[in-house]
Formats: C-alpha cells, sequence, structure tokens
C-alpha cells in the first residue's frame, strides 16, 4: 500500500470517528488531539532540533488562561471589557503572550550549552503553575468557570462530537505545516542543528534564529491546544499545566519517535490511552489511590531510550513499503551568481597571524596570500597547526593577533557566517555532514544564502519557485562532483572519500570566489583523485582561488601553483612545488632528523 | 628476530569507521624487551591501529595475542591491569591536577591490584625527567609543550607497564626535546620495557627501533630490520610522493 | 520587619541554604563525572526522610523492597553480562553487593524493631537502604546509554525522577511526616535563639563538605573521579573505568541526598514529593555555578535558601515563583560571559 493511500485511510477514519464510537472515546480522542499538538511542537524542538522543554505544559496553560480570562470577560478594566467576551481575542492574546515569553526564554538560554533550555523550561514550568494557583484574578487553585463555547460561522461546538472536527483539523493543519516547514530552506538549517551547528553556521546559517523559530513554533503549537482545551472544557484550573504535565508531553514525542511529525500523533495516542487504562488499573491493583502510572511511564521510557531510543513511527513505517525516492530533479532557471574576480587579483591575504591556546603557541606571525585563478597548498606535517590556519581564516574561530583581509575586506573578528555570506566557503577535515539527509539536501544547505524565503513562506509552501531553484543549483553541484547516482541516498551511506567530495560540493553550491578546502583527496581511490583534480583545475581556470591543506603529495605536487610549508605552527618555506620538494628544510620536517 | 618471545602479536586487524575501513589486514609482532616502531605520513591509520590495540576502538576482524593470551575482546582497563599502557597523540592529562597527582593516578590500576610500589616509581620518574620533580606541584595545564609530553611518557611508567605504546611521542614538539624524549626512549628499554612506537618522524623513530614497520593508507606497505628501513627509498617516496617528478 | 525577625529568617535561610549547598554539590559532581543532569537527586531526599519517619513509626520503609527489587535486577544483567563475557572472578562481588546485601539489611530491619532503636542507629539504617539505590540506578538506567548525548541523558533523568516519585508515593503514601529534632536544646545569642536543629544541619553539612573536600583532595578513588570528570579517555589509559566513576558519583550522590533528608525532616514535612523542589533548589545553586564550580555552587545555593526566607515573609504564595525565577539573571550573566563553540553529539 502507497503511504499516500495510508494517510486517506487516516483521514477518512479521523472524519467518520466521531459518527461511530461512543462519547466516551470521542472525548479520548479529542485528548488525544490536543496533547498531540503539543507533542508535535516537542518533535521540531527534541527529535528534529536537538534541544528540549519541559515546560510545554505551561505555555499550554498561557494559551488556555488567556482565553478564559478574556472570553469570560468578568473583571476586564473598563477599556478592555468591550473586547471581552471573545475566544479569537483570547486566541490572539494568547498567541502574543506565549511569543513573547518563549522568545525570552530562548534568548537567555539558547546561545548557552544546549542543557540550559531544558532547565530553563523546567524552573519557568513550575515558576507559572505556581503563579496560577496563586493569582486571585485567575481564580487560584480553583480556577476560572463559564468559559463560553467556540462558535464557528454562527455554529456554537458545545458537544465533544462536534468539536472534535476543530480539534483534528487543527492538529492535521499543524502537521502539515510542520512537514512543510522540515521540507525546505528554513526547515534544512533546521535538521542540521542536531550535529551539525558548526558546518550549518559555515555555511552562513543563523543557528541561534533557527533554533529560537522552532521553540518559538512549539511554544505556539502548545498554546493553540490549550485555547482549544479552555473552550472544550469550558473551565480551567491549574492542575493540567503542571510540570509532571510536561514532562509527559516529552515522553509522548519520544515514545511515538521524536524525530517524526507522525511520531507524535502515535505517541500521544499511546500515552493518553495507556494514562486512562492505568489509573483504572493500579489503584485496585495496588490498593491505594494515586498517580501510579508515573511509575509504569517512567520505567518505559528509559526501556524505550536504551532499546528502541528513535521510538514507536519508525517501527510501524517498517510494516508498510517505503514511497520510492523521486529519480530526477525538476530543471528551474539558475540562480543569480556573484561575478568572480579578475584572476591574479589578491582574494585573501593573512597577515602575523598568531593563535594561543593558553600556553601553546598554534600558529606563529603565519603570512598567507591566495589570489583568484591559483591553487595554493598548504603542507605540514601532523600537528603543524594547518588546521588552525583555516578556522582563524574561515571564523570558526579567531585569531589571537594578526589581522585577516577578505576581498580587501578586514574580516578577522567576524564568525563564520559573516565571513561565509562575502563568498569563502570551506569544507571540513573531519567530515561534517548530516547523515540521514540525502546527498542532495546536504548539498542543498550551501545554497542557504542564495535563498531569502523565511518561516512562513515555508511552512505554507509559497517558497516552491526559490525551493525548485536551490535544489536544481544542488543537484547541478551534486552531478559536477560524480555524485550523481547516488543524488538521493542518504549521505551517511557513503564511503568517506565520497563524503569529503559531498562537502566540495557543498561548498560550491553557496557559490564561493574563494574556496576552503581541508584534505579533500584523503579516502579517495587514485580515479577519484584525478577526477577531483581535474574538478580543481577547471575551477581555478574560471577564477576561483582554492586553498588546500592536503597530506596527499603526488595530489598537491601535480595540482597546486603555489606550496606553503609549516612546521610547529610556523611557515619554514614556501614556493612553486619543485622548490619545496627540493628543500632540505621540508624534508627534514617531513622525515625528521635527530642530529 | 624469531629467538625473542612474542609479547605481542596481531594478525589481520581490520578497523572500520561505519563504512569505510580504515585499516586493512594489519599485521605486527614486538618481541619481549624490543623496541618496534610503525611509521607512516599522516591518515595512514597508525593511530587508529594503537586505539583498536588498546580497546579504546572495536576491530572488525583479527587477532590480538598478549603474552600468548587472546586479549581481542578485553576493555581497556583490564589491558591496563594486563601490563599495557597507551600515551595517546593528544597526551590526555588531567589539566587542572598537579603533576604529582597526574602521576599518582598513573599508578591507579597498581595500587587497585594492591601493589603499594608507587612512591618508589614515582622517584624512579623524577629521575628519568628531572624537569617533573621541579614542576611536580604545578597544574599539568600549565605545562610546556615538552614538558607535557614528558608527564605523559612518565605517567604511564607509574603503571610499571610490560608493554608501552606511544603514540607519536615527538608530535609538535621542538627539535632539542625530540631529541631528548628519544633519549628517554632508547634508555628504557634497558629497564627490559617492550615499546610500540607510532612515529611520523620516520629517521629519530628507526634509530631508536629495532625492527620497523612502514603503514600506507591503513596497509602495511613494508617492514624489516630498521637499519634497512633507514636507508630505504622507499621509505622516502611514501611520505612526500613522485609528484614533481611524473 | 525588625531585627529580630530578619535575623530569624537569616537563619531560617542559613539552614536550608546549608542543605542546598550539599545538593549542588553533588549535582556539579554527577554531572563532570557522568555528564548526567540528576534530576532524580531530590527523590533522594525525600526517600531517606521518609525512610526514617517510616522507622520512628514502627514500620516496614518500602525501601528496603525497592532495594530488594533493584538488586535482583542489577544481580540478573551484570551476571548474564558476566556469563556472556566469560569474567566468572565478578561472580561474588556480584551477588555480594545485590543479593547479599540487601538480605542482610532485610534481616536486620526485621530483627532489631528499629522503631526501638536510638535515633542514631535508625538514621544509619535509613542510610543502609537508601544509599545503595544509588549506583544501583545508575547501573539500570543510565550505564547501557553512558555514550549518549546530555539531552538523552536528561530525559532519562525526568523518567527516574517520575519513576521514583510514583514509587514514593506508593511506598509513603499522599501523608507527609516530619521527625523529631536531633536535639532539643537552643542557644540564646542576644535578640537571636539559635535552634539545636540548626546547629546539627550546620555542622553535619559542614562536617560532609570538609569530608568530600578531603575525599576529592587526597584519596587516589577522589582523585581518579576528579581525573574521569577532566578527561575521560586519559582516565580509562589508567585503568580507571567510566563505570566505576559513574557508580561512585552516584553513591556519593545518594549518600549526600539521603543524609540531607535526614537532616531536613525535622524542619520541614517532607512528601513523597517534596524531594522534587529541594533538589531543584539545589539546581538554582548549581546553575549559578555554571554547572562546573564548586564553592560558586555552594554559595548560590546558600543564597537561594536566604532568598527563600526572606520571600517566604514577604509574599508567601510566590515563593516558590521568586526562587525559580533568580535563574533568570544567573542565565544572563552566563550567555554574556561564556563564548559558546560547542558541537552537540
Amino acid at each position: 500500500m502507497a503511504p499516500r493511500l495510508l494517510l486517506g485511510i487516516f483521514l477518512a477514519l479521523v472524519a467518520v470517528a466521531p459518527h461511530v464510537v461512543s462519547e466516551f472515546h470521542v472525548t479520548l480522542l479529542n485528548y488525544i488531539g490536543l496533547s498531540a499538538l503539543v507533542a508535535l511542537g516537542l518533535v521540531l524542538l527534541t527529535g528534529v532540533g536537538g534541544l528540549t522543554s519541559f515546560g510545554q505544559a505551561a505555555f499550554v496553560g498561557l494559551g488556555a488562561y488567556a482565553t478564559a480570562y478574556l472570553s469570560i470577560g468578568e473583571g476586564l478594566p473598563g477599556w478592555l471589557s468591550m473586547l471581552g467576551g471573545s475566544p479569537w481575542l483570547g486566541l490572539l492574546v494568547g498567541l502574543l503572550v506565549t511569543a513573547v515569553v518563549a522568545y525570552v526564554l530562548g534568548l537567555l538560554t539558547l546561545g548557552l550549552s544546549g542543557h540550559f533550555l531544558p532547565l530553563g523550561t523546567l524552573a519557568w514550568g513550575l515558576s507559572l503553575y505556581f503563579l496560577f494557583g496563586n493569582l486571585q484574578f485567575l481564580g487560584g487553585h480553583t480556577g476560572l468557570a463559564g468559559i463560553p463555547a467556540l462558535s464557528l460561522f454562527g455554529y456554537p461546538l458545545k458537544e465533544g462530537r462536534s468539536f472534535f472536527y476543530v480539534i483534528w483539523g487543527v492538529v492535521l493543519g499543524a502537521v502539515w505545516l510542520s512537514k512543510n516547514l522540515l521540507d525546505s530552506r528554513e526547515g534544512r538549517a533546521i535538521r542540521a542543528l542536531k550535529g551539525g551547528v558548526v558546518m550549518a553556521e559555515a555555511m552562513g546559517v543563523d543557528t541561534t534564529r533557527s533554533k529560537t523559530v522552532i521553540f518559538l513554533v512549539a511554544a505556539l503549537f502548545s498554546c493553540v491546544s490549550g485555547w482549544l482545551y479552555a473552550h472544550m472544557q469550558r473551565f480551567v484550573n491549574p492542575t493540567p499545566f503542571g510540570l509532571h504535565l510536561g514532562i509527559e508531553y516529552l515522553f509522548m514525542a519520544v515514545v511515538g519517535g521524536a524525530g517524526h511529525v507522525w511520531g507524535a500523533v502515535v505517541g500521544a495516542a499511546v500515552i493518553t490511552v495507556l494514562k486512562q487504562w492505568l489509573q483504572d488499573l493500579l489503584p485496585s491493583l495496588l490498593g491505594a489511590s494515586g498517580n501510579f502510572e508515573m511509575i509504569v511511564f517512567g520505567i518505559m521510557m528509559i526501556v524505550v531510550l536504551q532499546r528502541a531510543r528513535e521510538g514507536l513511527w519508525p517501527m510501524l513505517t517498517r510494516l508498510v513499503p517505503q514511497r520510492s525516492t523521486p529519480s530526477a530533479i525538476e530543471d528551474a532557471p539558475a540562480l543569480a551568481r556573484k561575478a568572480l574576480p579578475e584572476p591574479g587579483k589578491v582574494l585573501l591575504e593573512a597577515r602575523s597571524i598568531v593563535k594561543r591556546f593558553g600556553g601553546l603557541v598554534a600558529n606563529n606571525n603565519l603570512d598567507l596570500t591566495v589570489k583568484a585563478g591559483e591553487v595554493m597548498a598548504l603542507i605540514g606535517p601532523n600537528g603543524a597547526g594547518k588546521s588552525t590556519m583555516f578556522n582563524c581564516i574561515s571564523g570558526v574561530d579567531s585569531a589571537t593577533e594578526g589581522e585577516v583581509l577578505f576581498c580587501g575586506q578586514e574580516v578577522t573578528r567576524l564568525n563564520s557566517r559573516q565571513i561565509a555570506r562575502l563568498g569563502m566557503s570551506r569544507t571540513f577535515q573531519h567530515v561534517r555532514l548530516l547523515p540521514a539527509m540525502s546527498v542532495l539536501e546536504n548539498v542543498a544547505i550551501g545554497g542557504h544564502l542564495r535563498g531569502s524565503k523565511g518561516v512562513f513562506p515555508a511552512m505554507l509552501h509559497l517558497e516552491r519557485m526559490e525551493e525548485k531553484r536551490l535544489l536544481a543549483e544542488a543537484a547541478r553541484q551534486v552531478e559536477r562532483v560524480g555524485l550523481k547516482d547516488s543524488m538521493f541516498e542518504a549521505a551517511g551511506s557513503l564511503a568517506l572519500g565520497q563524503q569529503r567530495t559531498l562537502e566540495i560540493a557543498r561548498a560550491l553550491c553557496a557559490d564561493p570566489c574563494l574556496l576552503l578546502l581541508d584534505e579533500p583527496a584523503a579516502g579517495l581511490r587514485y580515479l577519484e583523485k584525478q577526477a577531483l583534480a581535474e574538478l580543481l583545475r577547471k575551477l581555478r581556470s574560471e577564477g576561483m582561488g582554492i586553498l588546500l591543506v592536503e597530506h596527499d603529495m603526488d595530489f598537491v605536487m601535480g595540482l597546486a601553483d603555489r606550496v606553503v610549508v609549516m612546521e610547529f605552527g610556523e611557515k619554514i618555506a614556501e614556493g612553486l612545488p619543485e622548490e619545496v620538494q627540493r628543500n632540505p628544510a621540508v624534508l627534514e620536517a617531513y622525515l625528521g632528523g635527530v642530529d | 628476530m624469531g629467538e625473542v618471545r612474542s609479547i605481542l602479536e596481531v594478525d589481520d586487524l581490520c578497523v572500520a569507521y561505519g563504512k569505510v575501513e580504515a585499516l586493512h589486514h594489519v599485521g605486527i609482532r614486538v618481541g619481549e624487551g624490543q623496541i618496534v616502531t610503525v611509521i607512516g605520513p599522516n591518515g595512514a591509520g597508525k593511530t587508529t591501529m594503537l586505539s583498536a590495540i588498546m580497546g579504546v576502538l572495536p576491530h572488525t576482524k583479527g587477532e590480538i595475542r598478549f603474552l600468548g593470551d587472546d586479549v581481542g575482546d578485553t576493555e581497556v582497563e583490564q589491558m591496563v591491569a594486563r601490563g599495557i599502557t597507551l600515551v595517546p597523540e593528544s597526551r590526555a592529562l588531567f589539566g587542572e591536577m598537579s603533576v604529582e597527582d597526574n602521576l599518582l593516578l598513573g599508578a591507579f590500576m597498581r595500587r587497585r591490584m594492591g601493589f603499594r610500589d608507587h612512591e618508589s616509581t614515582m622517584s624512579d620518574v623524577f629521575r628519568i625527567f628531572p624537569r617533573l620533580k621541579e614542576r611536580r606541584s604545578q597544574y599539568a595545564g600549565t605545562l610546556s609543550g615538552g614538558e607535557r609530553q614528558m608527564l605523559a611518557v612518565g605517567r604511564a611508567l607509574m603503571a610499571k607497564p610490560k608493554l608501552l605504546m606511544l603514540d607519536e611521542p615527538s608530535l609538535g614538539l621542538a627539535p632539542l626535546i625530540v631529541k631528548e624524549i628519544f633519549r628517554v626512549i632508547a634508555d628504557l628499554k634497558s629497564t627490559g620495557v617492550s615499546i610500540l612506537l607510532v612515529e611520523q618522524n620516520a629517521r629519530a623513530a628507526l634509530k631508536v627501533a629495532d625492527y620497523g614497520y612502514v603503514l600506507e593508507t591503513g596497509e602495511m606497505a613494508l617492514e624489516g630490520a630498521s637499519s634497512v628501513l633507514l636507508d630505504d627509498p622507499k621509505v622516502v617516496e611514501s611520505y612526500l610522493g613522485l609528484g614533481g617528478k611524473q | 520587619m525588625d531585627l529580630q525577625i530578619a535575623l530569624l529568617l537569616g537563619q531560617d535561610g542559613i539552614t536550608n541554604g546549608a542543605i542546598y549547598a550539599l545538593l549542588s554539590l553533588a549535582l556539579v559532581l554527577v554531572f563532570a563525572v557522568t555528564r548526567v543532569i540528576y534530576i532524580p537527586q531530590g527523590e533522594f531526599v525525600a526517600y531517606g526522610a521518609l525512610t526514617l519517619a517510616s522507622f520512628q513509626a514502627g514500620k516496614t520503609p518500602g525501601t528496603l523492597w525497592l532495594l530488594i527489587a533493584a538488586g535482583i535486577a542489577v544481580a540478573i544483567l551484570d551476571l548474564h553480562q558476566v556469563l556472556r563475557a566469560r569474567t566468572l572472578r565478578k561472580i561474588p562481588r556480584i551477588v555480594g553487593w545485590n543479593l547479599l546485601y540487601p538480605a542482610i539489611a532485610a534481616a536486620v530491619v526485621f530483627l532489631l524493631k528499629p522503631g526501638e532503636l536510638p535515633l542514631l542507629a535508625q538514621i544509619i539504617l535509613a542510610l543502609v537502604l537508601v544509599v545503595p539505590l544509588g549506583p544501583m540506578i545508575y547501573r539500570l538506567a543510565y550505564q547501557p546509554l553512558a555514550e549518549a548525548s546530555v539531552l538523552v541523558l536528561l530525559i532519562v533523568s525526568v523518567a527516574v525522577h517520575f519513576a521514583m516519585t510514583g514509587l514514593g508515593l506508593l511506598f509513603f503514601g499522599a501523608e507527609g511526616s516530619r521527625t523529631p529534632a536531633f536535639s532539643d536544646a537552643s542557644f540564646e545569642f542576644g535578640l537571636l535563639t539559635v535552634t539545636g536543629q540548626t546547629v546539627w544541619v550546620l555542622g553535619a553539612s559542614l562536617f560532609l563538605i570538609v569530608a568530600l573536600y578531603l575525599f576529592f583532595e587526597r584519596t587516589i578513588y577522589g582523585k581518579a573521579l576528579r581525573a574521569t570528570a577532566m578527561n575521560r579517555t586519559g582516565a580509562r589509559l589508567m585503568g580507571i573505568s567510566t563505570v566505576m566513576a559513574g557508580k561512585l558519583s552516584f553513591l556519593l550522590a545518594a549518600l549526600i541526598g539521603a543524609f540531607s533528608g535526614v537532616l531536613i525532616a525535622p524542619i520541614t514535612t517532607i512528601y513523597y514529593d517534596t524531594g522534587f523542589l529541594i533538589g531543584l533548589k539545589g539546581f538554582v545553586g548549581a546553575i549559578v555555578g555554571g554547572l562546573g564550580s564548586y564553592p560558586i555552587a555552594a554559595a548560590g545555593a546558600i543564597l537561594v535558601g536566604l532568598l527563600e526566607a526572606f520571600s517566604s515573609f514577604w509574599a508567601s504564595a510566590f515563593k516558590e515563583v521568586i526562587v525559580f525565577t533568580v535563574i533568570i539573571p544567573v542565565l544572563i550573566w552566563l550567555s554574556l560571559t561564556t563564548r559558546h563553540v560547542e558541537e552537540e553529539e
């Protein structure tokens, strides 16, 4: 059965469900939908983005309380009371407040190590719960009752059965928006957050912004869930917005499959049903009343994380045949290119670079220039400081002393994102790619700066033309480096040499004028090396400047125009390949000498 | 070197990172009391080989025997207990601890096994590296590159190993210090410890070693008595290539 | 507020702060050695306090059953592993610690009638039951995931917290308990009256902090733990196993947690879920230290205690809100001062 058919069956089931199941089960399905919406946000945040939050229940609470307070409309100050009574105002205000809180929380924690966001949300989740319980105008621990029913086009939705369609309509809409977002330029940046931050920054992605985006989206989904909850229950109190619920939402995402949007729905269903069942079963089994399902959930989570960290969804998808992978990419008008500089023009000039790590001097007083249309090779024994130099030039790290000029502009203190924008693109010594993403998508990350459409167009898929052009450009680069046959394969399944080649394609996708390659030939077979050398010669003839760190001397000597040799962080020789090869200091550096 | 009893025998060792094989069917042998070196250019797989022998990295195929026992599946900590220590390329010192504490931790496994000779061993180490004695209360993180390497070697000696494995001890060090380190390595031989020395600095390594192997892109390219390898032009080729002479 | 009240609040704050400080030290230790953000630390506080309360009420604490069950689970896993690796010489240790020890503990609890023992003996017995749960939980929940990311380990922590809270409810019920004070003495210093329990808490905390300091500075195992925290690979190459370091740090954390519970139980009524809030206040202290510095963490924790005491006077309903919002300025300060270049996982 094709996945599309399965989706169709699922939608049909959703459509008929309220008419065939009991009132009790409709309510259960409504709760599943409300939870799925929150869990969906956590899928984006945790499974895709590698961040997490324990405070989603508090965002649900914000949504619920905002609409409860505003739509009841009692006790509102005069100038607001005329707006009171409308659930839609409640929704709007709830979303606004949530966005502000999430933005501030993100601002505080997202620049720190990954564990500060969850700790921050832990504190926030707890605080808000106590706040709801202690603010008199929100009813304290008793809460607020008498919330008006939602009405759509004049039909009041007072029953669970009619409300079912609203909830599941919103859930399916959110799934659609999320899938669209992930399948876009912004989505690739988001998917790079987990394990690819340094790479993504070097490709010009503002990763802090991407983190903020998914945290905001997750918080807003939760807020909508709270809004729906309030108008379904017609009553709110602080209990369902406590920290334990926040943790349960996370369990839903992880159990269902935190890496997949449908995992949220599966997880919400499993946990909600299980909770219902355990709350009946355990107290009679144990002879005491209380939330004993916590014990089962806790142990279940540990087992899931130890044995099946991907959750249930991948197990389910294994039961049905996979969607056939696309075999071709649609052609689209090429993206605009920067004009390449005149051959011979100095592109990069590093002056007296010093880099110290504590007491260790990794680079000492290094000078280096690269011109347009030449291949400059940087060689030297292990530990000579070549990669450090690369990092200083490309802004991954910054030099302790000295200055770097790129295209005549001082870039010494700029970060890698800003430098990428100026037209420098690089590969990494230890391959940095996203193994689960296809070769094509990995390369398309390189083109990040050549697109401009943001999150909202992406969610609504209004950016399809730009996306087509980006993918077509990525496909051209994949083809150019000779990986056409593996275009739709997962990047992690390639051999190491091909992964390095993929990195070159990704760098080229950024349309650079200077290319920094860190050991591009390592792990390549003889014919592949020749093909690579051919490609680099062609790029050089087009006027690109190439700076190369490489250990394969046959490769370097056959290709480079000039060579700089480093040892102990210093330059020991510079010149034409033949000169360098005969230089006694170079021989000594490579083979060593005792006397 | 057939007459000497083997302390370490490695046969047909293969290591892969994911789908990529980094070491192909490598075999080496270290005789008791010998210094054996594995040289080769950057990226040849030397560090991978040592990590696999030590048990830090899993291997996909092959046999590792230490004093005749199969130690292929033995954990790192148990390798130390058996008498093998590795000085890694990164040195892996405890930066915010004193030199003395670093040395003391070198004897951790020995003390756990009931030996109480760490004080006399430490004086031996201080005799070999007098500089460490001067710096004994200083944090390891404040030492110079050469002193760090001395501390790394000294710390390994605190375990009184039967086999000492050194990964690029000359890496990033100035020539004078390289010379001193190699002098120490040569001297250690007289204490009876066997040494497996992985080096990029081929000349220095071959000068102190009894036997040498040349590793190139994960495969053994050459082997022989080190005096023979020292004059073998193929060694130079494997480092600098034939590029310009094509 | 007059001076007398201020002094009283200050005393309260410092007493609670001392406990938070102990907990924050345990949290920093566990994080440094194992990268685990140890949310369940608070459950050990509750388990320690409530086990002692059970003894005093003449009941058999449920923690005994948990110790036996966890011991059996660990023994099964370890024996399975040992049989596969054919390292049979480890069997006596495994059986001894995980089966024999809980059995002996059970025998002691049933034979001695702890309800009639002196307080000190009750405290020791409570620690005997609760502390070994620390390394056992490490073995069961964390050890199989030792190489996982901080994020995954954090989620595991939350799961362990969930399960332990539920078990706490099962063992001790929903009612809170308060144990009698260690001493009824009180001392007058001008306006200030210091209770015996305060002196006990401060003295015991100080003693524990000094003991920990000596352990880390003077003993080879203490140094081994610090070494693992600084350089895991380096430590392994010295024969310091990551598993051993993990179990040892969890043992220390459990000791600190359970002992804190025993100390705080005469001051505050402890419920099965109180430990979580107490533990989190220790966390606020640990975060002040950036999860890395022991002295700053301890100082931060004492500050939390003071803040809590004074806010309970001015705005008692918002006490918790105020305490947890303290981390906002801390986070601002941290994000302004740390330059963060790190690749996750």
